[in-house]
């Protein structure tokens, strides 16, 4: 009999923990930066005060990434040789377009400068009360959240580009990581626009476009499962006990496709009471949290059934 | 004594049909690259390395097929040794992926990781399609077999080829190797021995293994890929990427149509008050 561990074809990278978290971040701060923009674009005061919050979400999540991607390396004080290549005679800036890992270090790069510059234009302008955004600023946030929209799908990328059973049988894992970020930013930015006044009015609009990102997602687990049929490897994506996993997080987003329209009087500020209409009532932070629990329990099926 | 010059490629031909499972591979090995080695793994049979990892550049595996009760004709299938190592593949996965340039190709057309670059990113680990790479819980950093990168640049050649007692281990220019490979095929063939190929010694697995093997079965059975399963982790860039794209391009235009501002009537008229005070960065 051979043993078990050098029936192994290839070796598992170990990638846990800080791994898991990283894309949860990365998802969550690439999310919320592409709807904090498409916010923006809309131009109206009320999206650009949700718009703001997307900012202001997504520096903090951001600034974690680095530091969980260098805590995971087994020479954290060499995190720097992801950009530079430090081989005797050869010392210069290292990019390997066909290496996700590298491609990523440098986006993480680009990324972390459009969110700080985003998160401190968004400062100045709520402390000084400016209510809309220049048309630079619009620019810098389109092309940042080009960069968010590549921070957030491009892990699963990553994950594929290797010869891992379940990650490398599949091209569906970069766009489920997208969505599924999406997604969870949506809740996330719909639940925070709520505890901000002037962004009130555009909080429904966030429980639409979580729909709509859920939608997109489950298509995607979809192609996933439809994938790894062919390699052989859905018993070992699907098997227990990650099924759980993923049958948390259906579960999780399961209230979010209930309708949330409500019938609503509201009271103006100066006393008069409007007539009765529809509106969509943005989740509370029970139903915000188990959306972003759905995003951590994918990507933790993902992470730890081919290892 | 082989010559060794820097340009030219030189590899391993391992014959496992010679290779009688004494080890003296993977000791040298360890002895000369200073590896202290693992803990044994002692399972059901005769191997106690367990795998290729970063203190085991060479593991000698034991492919038992052999029936443990009484041997009757017909029993016996198959007791197959074979001294697993790095393969130095032309087309390299580790290589291909490692972002940081600690995997290079040597002037001896080896695959070496400089271990004063590598920041234990572990990608050449996921890559690698033969499991041969681990990280080390000493250096913390991806080691594997450098192909004595130090003796060949000293004119040696490497060790475990230096110990082996049966020449299962030969090293030297590859296209030597390959000459002398085909000849021992042809001999074995010869003597009625069909089982017998060649794995790697042309390009069809990884555009070719500097260090190739002659094996007594199908690769399948000693756990490597065959070459419709030897594919390289950058065939998955595109599809990747593409998929992620157009994700990207309907979850905007999805988000756009879902933001887009509507006629609330309830909620408009509010006049809002400007608010002044700053926002948190929760």
């Amino acid at each position: 009999m051979v043993l078990a561990e050098a029936e192994h074809f290839v070796r598992a990278p170990n990638w846990t923990w800080y791994i898991l978290f990283y894309f949860f971040l990365a998802g969550l701060s690439g999310g919320s930066y592409v709807l904090a923009t498409l916010l923006r674009l809309r131009g109206d005061s009320a999206a650009e005060a949700v718009a703001r919050l997307g900012y202001y979400v997504a520096f903090p999540t951001m600034l974690v990434c680095p530091i969980l991607l260098t805590l995971d390396l087994g020479q954290p004080l060499r995190f720097w040789h992801m950009l530079v290549n430090t081989t005797p005679g050869q010392l210069a800036p290292i990019f390997k377009y066909w290496s996700p890992m590298s491609v990523g270090a440098w986006a993480l790069v680009a990324f972390g400068l459009f969110v700080t510059v985003s998160f401190l234009d968004a400062l100045r302008r709520d402390r000084r009360g400016i209510e809309g955004a220049g048309l630079l600023a619009k620019l810098w946030s389109i092309a940042g959240a080009v960069v968010g929209l590549f921070i957030a799908g491009y892990t699963g990328v990553l994950l594929a580009v290797s010869n891992q059973p379940v990650w490398s049988d599949t091209w569906a894992l970069g766009g489920l990581f997208l969505a599924s970020g999406l997604s969870g930013s949506a809740a996330l930015l719909g639940w925070l626009a709520r505890h901000r006044r002037a962004a009130q009015p555009a909080a429904g609009a966030f429980v639409r476009a979580e729909r709509v990102f859920l939608l997109l997602e489950l298509v995607l687990i979809v192609a996933f499962v439809l994938t790894l049929v062919p390699a052989g490897t859905l018993g070992r994506a699907f098997g227990f006990p990650w099924i759980l996993l993923w049958a948390l997080a259906l579960l999780c987003v399961l209230p979010w496709l209930r309708s949330r329209e409500r019938t609503r009087s509201a009271v103006a500020a100066d006393g008069t009471v409007a007539a009765p209409a529809r509106v969509v009532v943005a989740p509370g932070l029970i139903l915000t949290t188990l959306a972003l629990i759905s995003v951590l329990a994918i990507r933790a099926a993902v992470i730890f059934s081919a290892q | 004594m082989v010559e060794i010059t820097p340009g030219r490629a030189y590899g391993f031909f391992t014959d496992t049909s010679v290779c009688i499972g004494c080890k003296a591979c993977e000791v040298a090995c360890k002895e000369w690259n200073q590896l202290p080695g693992n803990e044994p793994v002692f399972g059901d049979g005769f191997d106690n390395t367990g795998s290729l990892d970063s203190q085991n550049w060479r593991h000698v595996k034991f492919i038992d097929n052999v029936a443990d009760e009484t041997m009757q004709a017909g029993d016996g299938k198959a007791w197959l040794m074979m001294s697993d190592v790095c393969k130095h593949c032309k087309h390299a996965s580790c290589l291909e992926v490692c972002p940081t340039g600690a995997l290079i190709r040597t002037e001896f057309d080896s695959v070496y990781i400089q271990p004063d670059v590598c920041n234990g990113c572990r990608d050449c680990i996921a890559a690698c399609p033969y499991g041969v790479i681990g990280l080390d819980e000493h250096s913390n950093v991806a080691q594997k077999c450098t192909l004595c990168y130090d003796r060949l640049q000293g004119g040696m050649e490497p060790a475990c080829a230096k110990a082996c007692p049966t020449q299962s281990i030969q090293f030297g220019p590859v296209d030597e190797l390959r000459a002398k490979a085909s000849q021992r095929l042809d001999d074995l063939h010869g003597q009625g021995i069909a089982q017998a190929q060649l794995y790697g010694a042309d390009d069809s697995v990884y555009g070719g293994l500097n260090a190739f093997f002659l094996l007594m079965d199908k690769p399948e059975a000693y756990h490597l890929p065959n070459a419709a399963n030897a594919v390289l982790p950058s065939r998955n860039n595109a599809r990747g990427y593409l998929a992620t794209a157009v994700t990207a391009v309907l979850a905007v235009i999805g988000g756009l149509v879902a933001l887009r501002r509507r006629r609330e009537p309830v909620r408009e008229p509010v006049p809002e008050p400007v608010r002044k005070q700053p926002e948190g960065g929760e």
